[in-house]
């Protein structure tokens, strides 16, 4: 038995996605040009292939989606709880009949492995709108009152990451508590919001109920802007997310936000430690790293330091990076070249401020946006790669001594969305997540999702909740 | 690697049994290496419960992640193979006969007498009183390079006296086995009396020596189903390493639970980790469940990214099956001729 | 205190009244403004009836330290322990009852009766929240049946340090109304008393000052709302800031100087705290804008 166990090529087909050559904005259940007839293309991150020209939404398109979702209000608001719900159980049943086409298609435009998109995202959007949609007729049960009020229209922003999980975590509560949506997804991934907007024809869902505009920050901008909107949600960068904090100031919209993280997975030297290993590579090779809530700071007790690294170096050397529709590609490409920008002059500096560098020997493709999975050691609280946002495949090792300055690090950053911490010692566990400020924390376990329980963070990661009981809240009159 | 290891597992490096080349230990009631090992008791105790935990979600999740790896084409066909070629073809049955054991043999050499390019399985696996059989059997077909691995130690219960299962034991080596089954005492095990079962093996092992000729090799059953919980099976993988076990094997395929994914994986990663402190080898195999090619590359999938394509061999890792080679001729069927196979197109013992 | 500061030339007196000094109430000491200033107040005649600080830049950034010195303490005292102080702090107004009657009669130009009628809104206003310390937990919190092993549970949690702009118009009730839902949940406040008639929270400093309230859990501030409150909207270590007290135009303001280190905000009601009436029930809103939800998971296996 010589030859070593080499996985052949899997890809996963691209026929079962009929990517349509351009796209309108989806505008009071029609599809249609933007006004001004502007429009631009979407791209493959890992081919930099052409994949679709999409319409370019401007002012004019955004007044008229408002003025659409504003019509489509007094109906749907008006409609019976149950039979929302029931409009919501169609969208979660169909997403789930197209989730291949749909996971495809979010990889192809996003980069990210399929083995994710078929086996979390698109799993998760399915779930996200079949339990808001038992929401939508027990609304008086949910703690707001006897009868809670949608807001009106909700402006909604979201990012590339996740870009059809982040459609269903905004549409889904949105449209169970009543409201209308004018959702603008993020620029670099267009396509499956698009997507759903057929999803939405198939399930019959009224006309304005749903409208997307498709286009870049202005776009955004505009659309948080507008007079007509009265809730704002938006997933993405912290400078961004204070700016339409800004916007909406002194105007009656309801903002929630969910913004940037640094998150610390703190891992004692009782820990798990093969669970560990898969926690820490979890918590920021997901995606590329490519996560808010990732766990993009180790914080390691310095008696299993060295154990810990490498065991997680060997593991990383595992990771298989490549082809995002190979069914065995662990790790993608980075969603845009400028994302890919932003990682390699972080990374940089995390090298010009004497951290050390390691990634396991890994070929890269030569089309696209690549960069390989990365650990810095001998990382302190003073280098940026410990206190800014990568949004990347690079893993920050910091060590501590003692619980109390786990906890004093963990806490050190203006964000606060995120946590990890891996102990067998249960009392622990609970003491850390008591001191921890962070919106989620994973306690021996990272990266875990579910329509049921509320996300998002303190501090600068921005405010309200999305998913559980606590994220309708964001849009009920309350 | 090793500086890390040595740390946590410092203290192993004195423990008489982490040495594979050691001569022959006394017998197990005399003195010097085993009564140093029984002085500490304690030390064996501390050890084991001072292993890293195991976290039984984020393991299974972690086994059900590599289930989803796809070994397609030519990847598939030589991991169909090298599955066959790791096979410990099994038949354990109070019904067994020298014919059952005969027509096992031949298959085993020679498993698809339609495509003489199938290797022979890993070995046959029986009761000691069907070893000398078998080795007959394999001989006349031409398959002396097929091992006879044989169970002892009042298998599957190991419900017996020491000396019982020693003699059991001995008299499947005197009979020509190439490989003992052994089963732990699991009621010692899990009343934590762990020397005991220590002991044992290290008795076991005493009786696989064979004067005049090679040693039969030592696999060490721990029945996973009966430990129950991953941190057991942790502590027995290394127990067996520490005590000489030359392969650690899930389970006796004679209850409810036995091997699994997740809990192969438990004893793949103790086997890295072993190595690491000690340098020594160990094999695993698991045994009872494995039915399909589906699942069989699951586990080399498993074993290909724990320990490295350096454990892709039969030597080091084992499949205890019977059905599974059915599966596997059939799918390789398929890849060879591109037709789905079936059940009429391969043999039925 | 009109009328011990009152009628100087009244002949039948035999005794100079006490003038009582307000001060300013900073880390559970009772400081004057840094900067040496005051202000007159007086009742809504024009009648002068004390200097009260005009706190100063500086004294708000004290406030903000002495508050985030003591929400360690006060987040992580049991809620049953907080529940008792606040209860105390009711016991304590109780007890001086007549006092605040007067002095709210002269803030807001009520009668006496009606003045006393918001003094008892007030107490009791101190043992509804004191009650939901152990409560908001229960109804803001939960188990989330998560499709999966884990364990998964929400809990509420104090945001911080809050900034508090209590209403210009009900000195008294509508101070309390909206500070004890902040502290409630393991807040810390900093204060700005209504500009125009701070004395009744100035004498309340001196209630949660005998009433174990730890020092710095609550700090309060007299003078200019704008000109306090913008250090306080714009200060990187205030976690939230309410807005109660603040007209349409500084409440934009401060909304936008908050957006710099996200403050989650509570808006003014429509129409100003002119128009809110709080005597009303309250509900659970105000605790709810002040804490953050946590979502711990683990999972479950042996």
């Amino acid at each position: 038995m010589s030859p070593m166990f080499e996985y052949a090529p899997a890809p996963e087909s691209r026929a079962v996605v009929d990517i349509a050559p351009s796209y309108g904005l989806f505008v009071d259940g029609e599809f249609r040009e933007a006004a001004g007839g502007r429009s631009f293309k979407t791209l493959s991150p890992s081919t930099e292939e052409v994949l679709a020209e999409v319409a370019h939404a401007g002012a004019e398109d955004v007044d008229a989606a408002v003025a659409a979702a504003r019509r489509a209000f007094a109906s749907w608001s008006a409609l019976p709880g149950s039979e929302r719900a029931k409009y919501l159980f169609r969208i979660a049943r169909i997403i789930q009949e197209r989730s291949r086409e749909l996971a495809v298609l979010e990889t192809l435009d996003n980069g990210k492995p399929i083995r994710e998109t078929r086996d979390a995202d698109l799993p998760l959007v399915a779930a996200h709108f079949f339990y808001h949609a038992g929401w939508a007729d027990k609304l008086a049960h949910a703690g707001y009152g006897p009868d809670p009020r949608p807001l009106g229209v909700a402006a909604q922003v979201i990012p590339w990451n996740f870009p059809l999980l982040m459609l269903a975590w905004k549409v889904a509560p949105a449209l169970a508590c009543g409201n209308t949506v004018v959702l603008k997804p993020a620029e670099t991934t267009p396509l499956s919001a698009l997507f759903f907007a057929d999803v939405c024809r198939q399930a019959g869902l009224p006309g304005g109920v749903v409208n997307i505009l498709t286009g870049d920050g202005s776009t955004g901008a505009a659309l948080v802007a507008h007079e007509g909107v009265d809730k704002v949600a938006f997933t993405g960068s912290t400078a961004v997310g204070k700016q339409i904090a800004r916007t909406v100031a002194g105007t009656r919209k309801k903002l929630t936000l969910e913004l940037g993280g640094k998150g610390a997975n703190i891992v004692f030297d009782d820990a798990p430690i093969d669970q560990a290993v898969e926690g820490i590579v979890n918590g920021i090779y997901f995606n590329q790293g490519q996560v808010c809530c990732a766990g993009s700071r180790l914080l390691v007790q310095e008696s299993v330091q060295d154990e810990l690294l490498e065991a997680l170096r060997r593991r990383l050397s595992t990771l298989r990076v490549g082809d995002p529709l190979d069914k065995n590609t662990d790790v993608g490409a980075i969603n845009s070249a400028e994302q890919l920008a932003r990682i390699t002059e972080l990374a940089d500096s995390g090298e010009a401020e004497g951290a050390e560098r390691w990634s396991p020997a890994c070929e890269l493709p030569e089309r696209g946006f690549w960069f390989a999975p990365t650990v810095f050691t001998n990382v302190t609280q003073a280098h940026r790669i410990a206190r800014e946002e990568i949004f990347g495949p690079v893993l920050s090792v910091l060590s501590f001594r003692t619980p109390d300055e786990a906890v004093a690090k963990a806490n050190n950053s203006q964000y606060g969305l995120s946590a990890g911490v891996w102990t067998e010692k249960g009392s622990r566990i609970l003491a850390m997540a008591n001191r921890l400020r962070a919106g989620v924390v994973w306690a021996n376990t990272f990266n875990k999702f579910d329509p049921t329980s509320p996300f998002g963070g303190y501090r600068e990661s921005g405010f309200g909740r999305e998913g559980g009981r606590h994220g309708l809240e964001a849009y009920l009159d309350v | 690697m090793t500086v890390c290891y040595a740390r946590r597992y410092a203290h192993l490096v004195t423990m008489p049994a982490s040495s594979p080349t050691a001569p022959p230990a006394p017998p197990p009631a005399a003195p010097s290496a085993l009564a140093d090992a029984t002085a500490s008791d304690a030390a064996l105790r501390r050890f084991l419960h001072g292993l890293p935990g195991v976290d039984a979600v984020g393991l299974e999740a972690r086994a059900a992640q590599l289930g989803t790896r796809s070994i397609k084409t030519t990847a598939k066909a030589y991991a169909i193979d090298l599955a066959i070629s790791m096979i410990d073809l099994t038949t354990l049955e109070g019904a067994d006969t020298p014919g059952k054991v005969r027509a096992l043999c031949a298959k085993g050499v020679n498993p698809d007498p339609t495509d003489r390019t199938v290797p022979k399985v890993a070995a046959i696996c029986v009761y000691p009183d069907m070893v000398a059989t078998a080795k007959e059997a394999l001989a006349a077909a031409g398959g002396q390079d097929v091992k006879v691995a044989s169970v002892a130690t009042a298998f599957p219960s190991g419900r017996a006296e020491l000396d019982v299962k020693l003699a059991d034991t001995r008299d499947a080596v005197a009979a020509g086995a190439d490989e003992i089954d052994m089963v732990i005492d699991r009621g010692a095990f899990l009343s934590g009396r762990y020397m005991k079962v220590f002991e044992e093996i290290r008795a076991v092992k005493q009786a696989c020596a064979r004067p005049g000729g090679e040693d039969a090799h030592l696999k060490v059953i721990f029945e996973n189903g009966e430990l129950s919980t991953y941190d057991n099976i942790r502590r027995a993988s290394w127990l067996a390493m520490l005590a000489g076990a030359d392969v650690i094997k899930t389970s006796t395929g004679k209850v409810a639970v036995n091997a699994t994914p997740a809990n192969t994986l438990v004893m793949l990663e103790a086997v890295r980790d072993f190595r690491a402190a000690t340098g020594t080898r160990i094999g695993v195999k698991p045994a009872g469940g494995i039915r399909t090619t589906k699942d069989a590359i699951k586990y080399l999938v498993m074993v290909n990214e724990v320990l490295g394509d350096d454990w892709l061999h039969p030597d080091w890792f084992r499949f205890g099956a019977s059905s599974l080679l059915n599966d596997l001729l059939m799918q390789r069927q398929k890849l060879t001729t591109g037709r789905y196979s079936g059940p009429d197109y391969v043999t039925v013992d | 205190m009109s009328e011990q500061s009152g009628n100087p030339g009244g002949a039948a007196r035999t005794r100079l009244g006490v003038l009582k000094t307000y001060k300013l109430f900073v880390g559970g000491k009772f400081p004057r403004s840094e900067s040496g200033r005051v202000y007159e107040v007086t009742d809504t005649r024009g009648n002068w009836l004390a200097n009260a600080p005009l706190a100063s830049r500086k004294d708000a950034r004290d406030a903000v330290v002495a508050a985030r010195k003591a929400f360690g303490g006060w987040s992580g005292a049991t809620a049953y322990n907080r529940g008792q102080i606040l209860y105390r702090i009711a016991e304590m107004l109780e007890g001086r009852r007549e006092q605040f009657t007067a002095e709210v009669a002269a803030a807001e130009g009520l009668s006496k009766a009606k003045a006393a009628a918001r003094v008892d809104a007030a107490v009791d206003r101190w043992v509804w929240y004191a009650g939901w310390s152990d409560k908001i937990a229960q109804v803001a919190g939960g188990a989330n049946p998560v499709a999966g092993p884990y364990f998964n549970l929400s809990t509420p949690e104090p945001t911080g340090v809050v900034a508090v702009l209590a209403p210009q118009e009900s000195s008294l009730l509508g101070l309390v109304s909206v500070l004890a839902p902040v502290i409630v949940s393991g807040n810390t406040a900093v204060v700005v008393a209504s500009e125009r008639a701070p004395l009744p929270a100035l004498s309340l400093a001196e209630v949660l000052a005998t009433s174990d309230l730890p020092g710095g859990v609550v700090n309060v501030l007299s003078g200019r709302t704008a000109e306090i409150a913008a250090p306080l909207a714009a200060h990187q270590d205030v976690n939230a800031i309410d807005l109660a007290g603040a007209d349409a135009d500084l409440a934009k303001e401060l909304e936008t100087a908050a957006a710099d280190n996200l403050k989650r905000v509570l808006r003014p009601a429509d129409g100003g705290s002119a128009a809110s009436d709080w005597s009303t029930d309250p509900g659970v809103k105000r605790m709810l804008a002040f804490v953050e939800t946590k979502t711990v998971w683990h999972p479950v296996g042996v």
